[in-house]
């Protein structure tokens, strides 16, 4: 079975985006609006990797990562996240909210895709 | 699979996001300080130049990353939002709407000047430029690699097998796993990362090509790496110094990264320093926190209490399942804080009991009479408040019991006893509750004394026939005295009624032992805690009470027929013994027609019972309690009131009091009978 991925992401161009690369590369996607839609999502199943944004509204990526790794469902689920900051705090930040990897935007879908593999090993 | 045009999504994406950045900014013109709104901006001008960026709107990316940054710096409360810098945004948005429109027209000089108006408004945004990247020359390596992962790197999702496999893929690779950071399995926590690996990689490509592999953990993990041989490109592995890629840590030149480090044989496992620096922690001192503080606390535990009741109505009445999912965590949270607000307001009896050392040690010379106090169970705990309390009453009883209770030295030799007496002051958890005990081996208490005593008051008629323990409780009755002469220390009738009261108070219960001529033990069973009860909520007509469920020993179906056969009696049969009981319908002259099958409630206070009738059994409710007004201060029935979750009042139904009750319609039955 092909590992299933949730994006989060509030643009749906990005969400789009996404999709078509990691679809592509043969992975299921789930897609949830904003952190809260994640969450919601989070409750419902397993995921084997979450891609995030950290800017959004309702509840921001940040949070998110922090909430999820409180259920004990998700404990250990790699998390991605999208950002566009070349500065090191967010990184750190979200890397110690329980992050696991990042993606600097703009991104191509391959390296996407590379990173994702990097992470889920093949 | 098929896909609409990402381009079509993304204008019509920066559409909604340009109109959403106006109403920010309208928004923000009226009212400057609003940082809502400056937050929705900088969010709407983010996710602008982030998408633009992805979609090949690069001069909309380019430009609106100078809006954003404008915003950043407002809302990292750099520069103030000013009305210049909100009109300036405002022209940008026109702009960035003909950036989406027509990328590839000729909007540079409109540009331009829109950016050095931005730049006035905010005294000069300025930009990080972004170093390249390394470029690194090829040739093959050998190198000693030796790294461990940060120990909660597995919860956070690095699962180090991929990255193995990665190093595999770089070349001829042999990896050994060191294993001795593993503890025991009692201490093994099966999240955590205890292995740390030795790798012999042979190469061609560079050393950055290993940073790479550890690029999103390399700042939390360990890592050496040893170059054992270089190839001819002697020089490569002083560029591979350079950061790695634009994202890396550019802050970030450690000594460490060298291409040579020193591996010593005998490093200490970073893993092992974790738990060890734990331990040191946990023997930090206490913390001093002022007692108002905790009852603070205490109150909004409360509060969370109530409202936690609420959502679990709401959730239990919804067919939401993750709603009502959510709702379960929280009512396990809000408990477990509970329990722990609990223990945090526990502090020993110890501090209350050293007290009445100096107390027995002047009552002993004001006496003289020798007297020995020990002590047992200093280390019970009891909330705060509860202590508190309990300091008043305990020391008319220990008083008592030196005044009354213990002989003079010469009586006690002349009854066999030793000289000294004794008094046994302990305490014991028992249940819910905390049990203390005043136990002394003096003369017990005179029953004829008590029963004379109080035929002349006229608190019992004469003859009136009394069990042990009901006599026992009339020395608690208010201006009752039994010392035949007032002294100095107790005699004067106060006191033991303030003792009753204060138990009372304090939803607990006394009960009297005594054998004459061995002594007398007098038991105080109190409630643990004061503020939250776990209570059984009833319906009664159509009011909701609750009964605390401490006192509840169980519930029974009160049948059609057995209450037509049990009317005009008191007492139902249980289990062969009878109980008596109370209509609560009757008591609370509800007036409303009775449910066909009525519920009986039996509860106890230790020794006795009696059961309540009631329409309807509600179900378990977290009561957190609140005092009656002082307008019902003499409402008997009643002990306090709770807010239930639909935001109705709920009174707490006094249970010494109904069984107390319950015990005197038995016994006025009996008599009439």
């Amino acid at each position: 079975m092909s590992a299933s991925i949730l994006t989060v992401d509030d643009s749906a161009s990005i969400r789009l985006t996404t999709r078509v690369a990691l679809s592509n590369a043969g992975y299921q996607i789930t897609e949830a609006v904003d952190g809260m839609d994640g969450i919601a999502k989070l409750s419902a199943s397993q995921f084997d990797l979450i891609v995030t944004d950290l800017n959004m509204p309702n509840m921001d990526g940040l949070t998110m990562i922090r909430e999820l790794r409180k259920m004990p469902a998700h404990m250990g689920v790699p998390v991605i996240f999208l950002t566009t900051e070349s500065d090191n705090d967010i990184k750190q930040e979200a890397k110690a909210a329980g992050a696991t990897g990042w993606l600097t935007k703009p991104f191509d879908p391959e390296s996407l895709v590379k990173i994702v593999r990097k992470v889920l090993g093949r | 699979m098929s896909f609409p045009d990402p381009i079509a999504v993304f204008r019509t994406e920066a559409a909604e996001l340009l109109e959403q950045i106006e109403a920010g900014l309208l928004d923000l013109n009226v009212n400057l300080g609003d940082k809502d709104q400056v937050d929705a901006v900088f969010r709407g001008l983010h996710t602008l130049k982030g998408s633009g960026a992805m979609f090949g709107f690069d001069a909309l990316a380019a430009f609106t990353h100078h809006c954003e940054t404008a915003f950043d710096r407002v809302r990292k409360g750099e520069v103030p939002a000013t009305q210049e810098l909100v009109t300036a945004v405002l022209e940008a948005k026109d702009h960035m709407r003909a950036l989406v429109d027509t990328p590839n027209g000729d909007h540079e000089a409109t540009g331009e000047a829109l950016l050095a108006s931005l730049r006035a408004a905010v005294d000069g945004a300025n930009n990080a430029g972004s170093s390249g990247p390394a470029k690194t020359a090829p040739g093959q390596n050998h190198f000693k690699i030796r790294f461990s992962l940060p120990q909660n790197a597995m919860a956070n999702g690095t699962n180090p097998l991929p990255l193995l496999d990665e190093l595999r893929e770089l070349g001829e690779c042999r990896i050994v796993a060191d294993r001795s950071a593993i503890p025991s399995l009692d201490l093994l926590a099966p999240t955590d990362l205890y292995v740390s690996w030795e790798v012999e990689l042979l190469t061609t490509q560079p050393r950055s090509a290993i940073d790479d592999v550890f690029i999103f953990v390399m700042d939390e993990m360990q890592l050496e790496v040893i170059t054992v041989e270089t190839s001819v490109a002697a020089k490569a592995p002083a560029k591979t110094e350079a950061p790695v890629t634009a994202s890396q840590p550019a802050a970030a030149p450690q000594p460490a990264a060298a291409p040579v480090v020193v591996l010593h044989a005998a490093a200490p496992a970073p893993i092992a320093a974790a738990p060890v620096e734990t331990k040191q922690n946990k023997a930090s001192e206490n913390v001093r926190v002022p007692a108002e503080k905790l009852d603070e606390l205490m109150d909004r535990v409360g509060e969370l209490v109530i409202a936690q009741s609420r959502l679990s109505q709401l959730a239990g009445g919804s067919g939401d399942l993750q709603l009502r999912a959510v709702s379960e965590d929280v009512e396990r949270l809000s408990g477990e804080l509970r329990d722990t607000m609990m223990v945090l307001r526990m502090v020993p009896v110890a501090h209350l009991f050293s007290r009445f050392r100096r107390l027995v040690h002047d009552l002993s010379h004001e006496t003289g009479k020798t007297i020995e106090l020990v002590t047992e169970g200093e280390s019970t705990e009891v909330d705060k408040s509860v202590i508190e309390r309990l300091a008043d009453p305990l020391v008319h009883l220990v008083r008592n019991s030196c005044d009354h209770g213990l002989e003079t030295p010469e009586e006690r030799l002349a009854a066999g006893k030793s000289q000294a007496g004794h008094i046994l002051l302990s305490a014991r958890q028992q249940a819910g509750e905390v049990i203390i005990t005043i136990k002394d081996d003096g003369r017990g208490i005179n029953r004829e004394r008590v029963r004379a005593k109080a035929e002349s008051s006229g608190l019992i008629p004469p003859n009136a026939s009394l069990t042990d323990q009901e006599l026992y409780q009339l020395i608690f009755h208010p201006g009752f005295s039994t010392a035949q002469t007032v002294t100095n220390l107790s005699g004067r009738g106060v006191g033991m009624d303030v003792v009753k009261r204060t138990i009372d108070a304090l939803r607990g219960t006394i009960n009297v032992a005594s054998h004459p001529g061995e002594g007398s033990e007098i038991s105080l069973a109190i409630p643990l805690t004061l503020a939250i009860i776990d209570g059984l909520l009833v319906r009664v007509g159509d009011g909701r009470y609750v009964i605390p469920l401490s006192a509840v020993e169980e519930c029974l179906e009160l049948s059609i027929e057995e209450d037509m056969r049990s009317r005009g009696r008191s007492f139902i049969s249980l289990r062969d013994s009878l109980v008596p009981f109370l209509r609560l319908r009757d008591l609370f002259r509800t007036g409303t027609k009775p449910d066909p099958f009525q519920k009986v409630v039996v509860i106890s206070t230790g020794s006795e019972r009696v059961g309540l009738v009631v329409d309807q059994i509600i179900g378990d409710h977290q009561t957190v309690i609140k005092g009656m007004s002082k307008l019902h201060h003499d409402v008997a029935t009643f002990s306090g009131a709770t807010i239930l979750g639909d935001g109705d009042v709920a009174l707490i139904l006094d249970v010494g009091h109904l069984v107390a009750e319950g015990q005197q319609q038995e016994a006025h039955l009996r008599a009439a009978g």
